[in-house]
């Protein structure tokens, strides 16, 4: 195949596969943000890139203010708190100023979101440039492991995954588990009820919405181990991370993981084999092609239409 | 009755309001402009009225029929391009291209290393057959999208980010192949149709008088569907489908044919557009110019056709002017401008006017003219279909008079109450 031997497609395929990890958890924080703003919400966030920017420009100054001062090591564990809170609150203040006004015209919350993305994006470049910037890493962060001679897996790689499987976990910890997971799944599926049993419906809405955002951050912060930080950084993920959601059946968290895995993984094998572009388009054109066959996602849960 | 009253009691124009809006656009695009500006700035608003043909086709697909699709720049980009292949073949003759390793390929190719036409590119030899592409294949394709699509009834949201996705396929497509297509540059230099320069000042006016009769026809054909009866049910299937949908009708059936529809005059657009700039590229496909397209049509007011055509004219005039002057603003007033149109003036313009000229009574018989506001509640749709539905042209003027006693009896007229409704909104 394509001229290689099958030792060295082993050792593509591996190594592709952990680049494709890498992107693997950048795409499924951000998707996991999604599912609960998309899926549980009903709300199309397209500023969803723009709150992954924030944590990213985020860890950036962070990395910029620890290596100034001397303790570059241990500076990452409060960037990712401080890249959440900081996308929870705006979040939460976009939450208010805007989102609940709009929740029963789903697709007019995509419009104005879009146009929040583009005042996010000048923002960015406004007080940031317009020039990439990435962040410090530390030292133990850089280098890679070699399980063999021909396969070097990158450290930042394993670091992030382990962040993702985290968060992943928080998160199924609160949505299924916690008595807020309960009010917010009791909204979701019949406000009116929710409201008379004495849940505080549009709280529940506001930090459900901030939550997502705040993870996107996250993202941002597990984004910055493996590219470089630019204005428009969002843009590049946000069809990824609806295809994600989409894909994975919209409410369903193990649905979120494999379709992102999928996703991430196909593109990153197939650009090895094709140009970047081409197996871009194969992967999109995939999911497009399932998504017409099967709209409602792989692991959705059984509905009547 | 004179020829007057009869344009203006036709339905079809929406009545005296309905006739007095089209023909100041018309005296705008077809006299004021032209007379007002130079070949310069009025090629550029040539320009901006081919987007129009976008917004005509979303006011139908989006403001009346419901469906937002984010990817009406994959049939301007489609239009565009089959045009563009054309014209940049008619460039690319040996004579003028006897530099190239191969002679009688476009440009791009040959710096690409390709030493034959593609197959795809030879039947764009023709012009007859251009325009037939520019015509279906983007239909067609909007068939293919809209067929997967509506028959498993996938709606709303989920539509938005596939078409959507479609979009960024496309685009993707295009600039990595650039020995087929230009890559992100798009087709350049492109000179004459049939050896005729439109490069030159009269080609240009010769265009934009063409571009607007087109869009005029646009307009025309649009306003005859609305006022049909398929145009009732294009309405009542965004304000609640399942009714619809159980009264008998085929639902999906209508989706396709007006994203169809709305697709090919998509591609009109793209193809008058390529004519009047003189290159394509992909910057005029993707997601960004998709969505776009679809603020002009909200700013004008998404289920006003005129003010769509507004609407465009004037984010494309604030777009030259800003982006020029102050590129940093531009970006926040844009953002700004959708924020702004969706939570505060879902009507756009167009609503707008019509609080204005209603409050002032400009038009008194705007009351009976059917005029569809944008359901931002979703609980409408009930009247639309019990009261005024599958109801034939003469039935229609009868409701209408028989309106206009009840009013001045002092009942309150059903479609007023449904239109208070709106505004509420």
């Amino acid at each position: 195949m394509f001229g290689y031997s099958m030792a060295d497609i082993g050792n593509i395929v591996v190594m592709q596969g952990f680049s494709g990890l890498s992107m693997f958890t950048v795409l499924l924080l951000m998707a996991l943000g999604l599912a609960i703003i998309f899926g549980q919400m009903g709300v199309i966030n397209m500023a969803h890139g723009e709150f992954m920017t924030i944590g990213a420009y985020t860890t950036v100054l962070i990395s910029k203010v620890a290596a100034s001062y001397g303790f570059t090591d241990y500076y990452f564990v409060f960037a990712i708190a401080i890249a959440f809170l900081l996308a929870f609150a705006v979040g939460y203040f976009v939450e208010f100023i805007m989102i609940r006004h709009l929740y029963k015209r789903p697709l007019d919350t995509l419009l104005a979101t879009w146009g929040l993305s583009l005042v996010m994006q000048q923002i960015f470049r406004s007080s940031f440039g317009a020039k990439e910037v990435s962040a410090e890493l530390p030292e133990w962060m850089l280098g890679s492991f070699k399980p063999t001679p021909d396969i070097d897996i990158p450290i930042n790689g394993v670091f992030v995954m382990v962040l993702a499987a985290l968060v992943t976990f928080g998160v199924y910890m609160f949505m299924y588990k916690s008595r807020w997971g309960l009010r917010v799944r009791a909204t979701v599926q019949n406000r009116t009820m929710a409201g008379a049993v004495g849940i505080n419906t549009a709280k529940v809405d506001r930090v459900t919405f901030a939550l997502g955002c705040g993870i996107a951050g996250i993202a941002g912060a597990a984004f910055t181990t493996i590219a470089s930080t630019g204005p428009t950084t969002g843009t590049l993920y946000i069809v990824d991370s609806f295809m994600v959601v989409v894909f994975g059946g919209a409410a369903s968290i193990v649905g979120t993981i494999a379709s992102a895995f999928g996703i991430a993984q196909a593109q990153s094998v197939l650009q090895f084999f094709m140009t970047s572009s081409m197996g871009k388009v194969s992967t999109l054109l995939v999911i497009v092609t399932i998504l017409m066959m099967k709209p409602e996602g792989l692991f959705a849960s059984k509905l009547r239409k | 009755m004179t020829l007057w009253e009869k344009i203006t009691s036709s339905p079809m124009l929406g009545g005296k309001e309905g006739v007095i809006g089209l023909a100041v656009l018309a005296a705008i695009i077809f006299v004021v402009l032209p007379l007002s500006v130079d070949i310069f700035r009025l090629n550029l608003i040539g320009k901006y009225l081919t987007y129009a043909f976008v917004a005509v086709g979303l006011v139908m697909l989006w403001g009346h029929g419901g469906i937002l699709s984010l990817g009406q720049g994959i049939f301007f980009g489609l239009g565009g391009y089959a045009m563009a292949m054309f014209l940049k073949l008619e460039a690319s003759d040996p004579i003028t291209t006897k530099i190239q390793s191969t002679p009688g390929i476009p440009d791009f190719m040959d710096w690409n290393q390709l030493t034959a036409l593609p197959w795809f590119w030879e039947p764009f030899k023709s012009l007859p057959f251009t325009i037939f592409a520019v015509l279906t294949i983007p239909a067609l394709f909007a068939y293919i999208i809209g067929y997967a699509m509506f028959k498993r009834r996938v709606g709303g949201v989920y539509f938005s980010i596939i078409t959507q996705a479609v979009a960024l396929i496309l685009s993707i497509l295009i600039v990595g192949q650039q020995g087929y297509t230009g890559g992100v540059n798009g087709m350049t230099d492109l000179r004459t149709m049939l050896g005729w320069d439109i490069r030159s000042d009269s080609a240009k006016y010769i265009l934009y008088f063409v571009n607007g009769l087109l869009l005029f026809g646009a307009i025309f054909l649009s306003k005859y569907i609305m006022s049909s009866k398929f145009g009732m049910l294009l309405l009542a299937m965004r304000d609640k489908e399942e009714r619809v949908r159980f009264s008998g009708y085929d639902v999906s059936n209508f989706k396709i044919f007006i994203f169809c529809l709305a697709a090919m005059m998509s591609a009109v657009g793209g193809a008058m557009f390529t004519l009047q700039v003189g290159f394509m590229s992909p910057s005029f496909v993707g997601i960004v110019p998709s969505i776009e397209m679809v603020i002009f049509c909200a700013v004008g007011g998404r289920a006003s056709l005129v003010g769509a055509v507004y609407g465009t004219l004037l984010v494309n005039y604030g777009k030259t002017v800003f982006s020029e002057t102050y590129p940093e603003l531009w970006l926040f007033l844009m953002g700004g401008l959708f924020i702004s149109v969706v939570m505060f003036f879902p009507n756009g313009l167009a609503g707008i006017w019509d609080k204005l000229a209603t409050k002032y009574g400009w038009f008194k018989d705007k009351a009976e003219a059917k005029k569809p506001e944008v359901s931002t509640s979703g609980v409408e749709a009930q009247a639309v279909l019990t009261d005024v539905s599958p109801a034939t042209a003469t039935e229609s003027t009868d409701v209408a008079s028989m309106k206009a006693t009840r009013k001045k009896a002092g009942a309150k007229p059903l479609l007023e109450g449904n239109k208070m409704r709106g505004a509420e909104a």
